[in-house]
């Protein structure tokens, strides 16, 4: 197997397994462990297998076409560096399987919680194996959201919900940046291939960009690894199971930003403002971090405060900017690891066996569990830099590289001072955590009785503290030539020489180490008195919690500044609302005007047409009498409306439309129906003057706005017109119509053939809107129920009612029988001639104004005529008219034809036609848009009509639904 | 000719934005109808105003700068549909709102 496939094998294998766990039983935890522990193992063994290839900065190197647009390639690369990433997530990841198995209870949602390690597992590797920047970002974003998901396991407890929701916050607010970042690198250096970035550093950093690329991708890197400020994630993400603690925070997680450090280090460090960030936060959190971690009262926050300060003492180191520094880094990432994945176990068996994690309720459990006190003992002891253990190897590295000179500036004078402090509170706090837990009394009052677990929990522990303890005693054979490759693949031909030997002497370093051990203990010593009263937190500083900060500010943005904000801009009424719309329109259109210029061009001004303009003259009037009249008088502005209409629907006639002019006629006589079905339904409005409240200063004030916005807008568009048509027409799409409508089309109407052959899909789009409103109509009109004061019958049907009670002779119903007597016997006996109408509009589409929305309109209005004259419960006793069938075969019509054209491989909706020689008629064209025109014509007619009748419907059934409230049937529909 | 149709436009605007701005519903529907007319008029302006160009064509062959222009046309012959489609919708919407809520303000709720 070559290299290649062994990378892409060990990136998709455990996104793979995530996925098959996620569909396990519940109950099948040792299902789930073992396809955890086999990718795992799976994942280790390739990883070693490929060792060969990266030793000496060789590189194995993968790279499949991802965005070639873009120039985008997804890259799989691992060199030594990657590669001891990859053993440590995949060997700690193994480890912490076998403990999880025994640590997660059969009560505990296993799938998931096997779905999100392995998912995080494949994250963090493809994060550490990107060959390529934006694919490393995308790779970093995920680690966030899967460790939001593990964190927040637990879902039911609310700091879990809480410490996840904060660690995504946190940690995916800095993705974020490193992502501006990354691009921010591409951007100087032209590529975004990992390779090529580590190659151009000289470039990175004499860019201007160089400052805000570096904060951006520091942004990204220190919230991951916690440094301060943003350390306060990470104490709560302790909510998660232990395992989980154990893999995130030991191994990988919030390795992850120190990775990206070391990473991008030869390209990017080395400068002053590199030394100032990342040193100044690094030395901080060292400092703080230790401080914090003395006065936990917590296991796990005692050891997460512990994680933040040894991170912040790597971040230190990498910060130094000297080769040195970085192989020191380097190896406190890997010992790290192995004693703080050990220690976070040993926690969970605590935890497991007595029930508690609180160390005022601990004590003495070294008799109950002797081996996993043992292994406590010797992790703490490597954690404090006690001598024959690793951690006193990186710690020495760090305080020789602290004696050295740097920058000379306060903070490098400084910084033997504070490496000697903090390793001071190291000590201090490795003490505490194994005299109080396993020395002193026996505890009292636990709620399980402590023994020793199964030995399987214990041996990831064992073998991790074994491995402390050999590159403890002999590094130089155990860790140094993984160490090497390492750091040779980021320095290349810089690697300094280092040397890993235990003893080098006695120097300035071992006295520092000297008097960090004994310092440790003396304060321990001093501080037993504070410890014992049992307060949470250091002193001076437990007030000051960051949690309550990021709440409070949380609180602050999304809450109080938004709701700040909508009291101030939004508004819940429509006129304001509207009236922002039009005034921003006017805004924008003025705009162009003051950027360009206005030049209509006068010389136009001379076609004059009296008809035309006397024409217009009513119909503005019409216009402005209904906009005035629309409050009080609705009929008449529906009239005046439909008034204005018809002039414009003349003035297409008058301007060679007549396509228009017929569809608007049409949909004007549909229109006007429809809003005089509706008027029956709307309350009564009287102007008579001792009802119109007088109008305040605040209405008319507000009515004169509108008048003055609706003015200007008017100026406004009659300006834009006149300057647009006085001016010559461009040579647009038009002339492709007209040339092929004939030729390719088939058809002589050039509208026509556009709407159903050129531009059909549009022309689809369309039908379906009108279908969705139509259903959408009588989906709402089911539900229908008026307003109380409507549901009686109108005042003139109560007039005629009562006439035709008074008189003896007349039957109800008479009088209004009367008076449509001869235009009902003219309707019904129009219905057939305005079907012949329709059709022939249909057929003529093609070649002269007409078509299927034309013949559609008139369909319906022969319907509707047929519902005026005889009523609507003798029309349906008559003719079966089921609307929602029409539109659905419309549909399958104009949809068909477009299917079918694919059928013959041509794109959808491409049109055919031949001309047919038919006997007696001649040659016809007939083309396959004639179909699709038919489907038009079907969904048109069936809209059309189900939307009249389901509002007409209204009338006849309201008098019963007032009576007896029942279920309605569906109108029009399968009665 | 573009003089008057320029301005007829600009009337249809302003009684149909006067109308959008008031409070009751049966105002805002006709307001959006006078607006519709007065976009509509305003599309088919934009391929220019001709008078007695035929708009269906004499078989092949035939020089387009004769004829309307047909975009224009097929463009606004779509909007008048689709206006009618919201017509519609709207008319039934302001007829439920009045019946749930008692008002024909716009606002489902008098001031």
């Amino acid at each position: 197997m070559p290299g290649e496939t062994a990378l892409i094998v060990i990136l998709l294998l455990p996104f793979m397994a995530a996925f098959v766990a996620g569909f396990l039983p519940q109950t099948a935890r040792n299902t789930e462990a073992w396809l955890a522990g086999v990718v795992a193992v799976i994942g280790l063994g390739l990883s070693l297998w490929l060792y060969p290839q990266v030793t000496d900065g060789g590189v194995v190197r993968a790279e499949w076409t991802w965005m070639p647009s873009l120039g985008l390639n997804f890259v799989l690369r691992m060199d030594g560096f990657a590669w001891l990433f990859s053993v440590l997530i995949t060997g700690i990841g193994l480890l912490v399987v076998l403990y999880a198995r025994y640590y997660m209870s059969p009560s505990d949602p296993v799938p998931r919680f096997f779905a999100f390690f392995l998912a995080f597992m494949g994250a963090m590797l493809g994060l550490v194996l990107s060959g390529n920047i934006i694919q490393m970002a995308v790779f970093w974003e995920l680690t966030s959201i899967v460790s939001f998901l593990l964190i927040g396991y637990w879902h039911h407890n609310a700091s879990a919900r809480d410490g996840a929701r904060m660690a995504l916050t946190i940690t995916g607010t800095g993705g974020l940046c490193l992502l501006v970042g990354v691009l921010l690198i591409g951007h100087i250096v032209g590529s975004y291939d990992l390779d090529v970035v580590l190659a151009s550093g000289d470039t990175i950093r004499d860019h201007d960009l160089y400052a805000p690329t570096l904060i951006l991708v520091l942004l990204g890197a220190l919230t991951k690894s916690a440094q301060f400020p943003f350390h306060f994630w990470l104490p709560h993400a302790m909510a998660a199971p232990t395992p989980v603690s154990a893999y995130l925070h030991s191994a990988t997680m919030v390795k992850a930003g120190v990775f990206l450090l070391v990473r991008f280090w030869p390209v990017m460090a080395g400068t002053d403002l590199w030394f100032l960030i990342v040193g100044a936060a690094g030395l901080s959190t060292l400092l703080l971090g230790a401080y914090f971690a003395i006065f936990q009262q917590d296991l796990k926050g005692l050891l997460a405060y512990s994680t933040i300060s040894h991170l912040g003492l790597i971040t230190t180191l990498i910060g130094l900017g000297s080769p040195l520094g970085l192989v020191a880094a380097i190896f406190h990432i890997v010992n790290h690891a192995t004693f703080k994945a050990s220690l976070f176990m040993a926690a969970g068996i605590i935890d497991h066996e007595t029930g508690t994690r609180d160390m005022r309720r601990l004590s003495g459990l070294r008799r109950a569990l002797p081996i996993t006190a043992t292994l406590a003992m010797v992790a703490s002891a490597a954690m404090a830099g006690v001598p024959l253990l690793n951690g006193f190897l990186s710690k020495e590295m760090f305080f020789t590289e602290a004696v050295e000179n740097h920058t000379g500036s306060l903070l490098d004078q400084s910084l033997p001072y504070v490496a000697t402090l903090a390793g001071m509170f190291s000590v201090v706090y490795s003490l505490r955590f194994i005299h109080k837990v396993f020395f002193g009394p026996d505890a009292v009052g636990l709620e399980k009785e402590p023994h020793e677990p199964p030995h399987w929990m214990r041996l990831p522990i064992e073998l991790l503290v074994l491995a402390c303890l050999i590159v403890g005693i002999i590094p130089g054979i155990t860790i140094g030539p993984f160490l090497a490759s390492a750091v040779t693949s980021v320095l290349g031909p810089e690697t300094p020489y280092y040397s890993l030997s235990i003893w080098h002497g006695f120097n300035l370093p071992l006295l520092m180490s000297i008097v960090a051990l004994v310092g440790g203990v003396l304060i321990y010593l001093a501080l037993q008195r504070y410890l014992s009263s049992g307060i949470e937190g250091p002193p001076w500083f437990r007030n000051l919690k960051g949690q309550r900060i990021f709440e409070r500010l949380l609180v602050t943005l999304s809450w109080r500044w938004a709701k700040a904000l909508e009291k101030l801009l939004g508004t819940r009424k429509l006129q304001p609302q509207l009236r922002l719309l039009i005034g921003t329109v006017l805004l924008a259109a003025c705009l162009p005007l003051f950027m360009g210029r206005f030049a209509p061009n006068l010389s136009a001004f001379v076609g004059f047409d009296l008809g035309f303009a006397t024409m217009w003259a009513v119909g503005m009037a019409c216009a402005v009498i209904a906009a005035y009249q629309a409050k009080y008088h609705r009929l008449v502005a529906l009239m005046l409306m439909g008034g204005a209409g018809l002039v414009t629907c003349i003035t297409f006639v008058w301007f060679s439309a007549p396509d228009l002019a017929l569809t608007q006629l049409l949909v004007e006589i549909v229109t006007t129906v429809l809003i005089l079905l509706g008027l029956r339904w709307l309350p009564k409005r009287m102007d008579a003057p001792e009802l119109v409240r007088p109008a305040t200063l605040m209405v008319t004030l507000r009515r004169y706005r509108d008048l003055l916005l609706a003015i200007v807008a008017g100026l406004g568009t009659a300006a834009l017109s006149f300057a647009v048509m006085t001016r010559p027409a461009f040579d647009s799409v038009s002339r492709f119509f007209l040339e092929r409508a004939y030729t390719e089309g088939g058809g002589t109407n050039v509208v026509n053939v556009i709407l159903v052959d050129f531009r059909g899909f549009d022309t689809l789009g369309e039908v379906v809107v009108l279908a969705t409103v139509a259903i959408t109509i009588y989906v709402l009109l089911r539900r229908f129920r008026p307003a109380a004061e409507s549901v009686g019958l109108p005042e003139q049907q109560r007039i005629q009612a009562d006439f035709d009670a008074e008189q003896p002779h007349r039957r109800p119903g008479d009088t209004l029988t009367d008076y449509l007597n001869i235009p009902s016997v003219i309707m019904q006996w129009m219905f057939p001639v305005i079907i012949v109408l329709s059709m022939y509009l249909f057929l003529r589409g093609h070649e002269l104004p007409g078509g299927g929305f034309a013949a559609g309109i008139t369909m319906s209005i022969g319907f509707i005529l047929q519902y005026m004259a005889g009523g609507t419960r003798w029309v349906e006793a008559h003719l079966r008219i089921l609307p929602l069938r029409w539109i659905g075969w419309g549909l399958l019509f104009a949809g068909g034809t477009g299917i079918a054209s694919t059928l013959f491989g041509f794109p959808f909706l491409t049109s055919y036609f031949q001309y047919l020689e038919v006997p007696l008629i001649g040659r016809v064209p007939v083309a396959s848009a004639l179909l699709f025109d038919l489907g038009i014509f079907l969904l048109v007619v069936g809209a059309t009509v189900l939307i009249l009748i389901a509002l007409a419907h209204q009338s006849v059934r309201s008098p019963k639904a007032a009576r007896a409230p029942r279920p309605l049937g569906p109108v029009g529909g399968e009665q | 000719m573009e003089l008057i149709l320029s301005i007829a436009i600009g009337t249809l605007t302003a009684s149909g934005v006067w109308l959008l701005l008031r409070p009751r519903t049966f105002q805002v529907i006709i307001g959006l109808s006078l607006l519709s007319y007065a976009v509509n008029l305003f599309i088919f302006g934009m391929g220019r105003l001709r008078m007695d160009a035929a708009p269906i064509l004499e078989g092949a062959g035939s020089d387009p700068a004769n004829y309307a222009d047909p975009v224009p046309q097929a463009l606004v012959l779509t909007a008048i549909v689709i206006g009618f489609a919201m017509t519609a919708l709207f008319l039934v919407v302001l007829l439920a709102a009045r019946g749930l809520t008692g008002t024909d303000h716009v606002d489902g709720r008098e001031r």
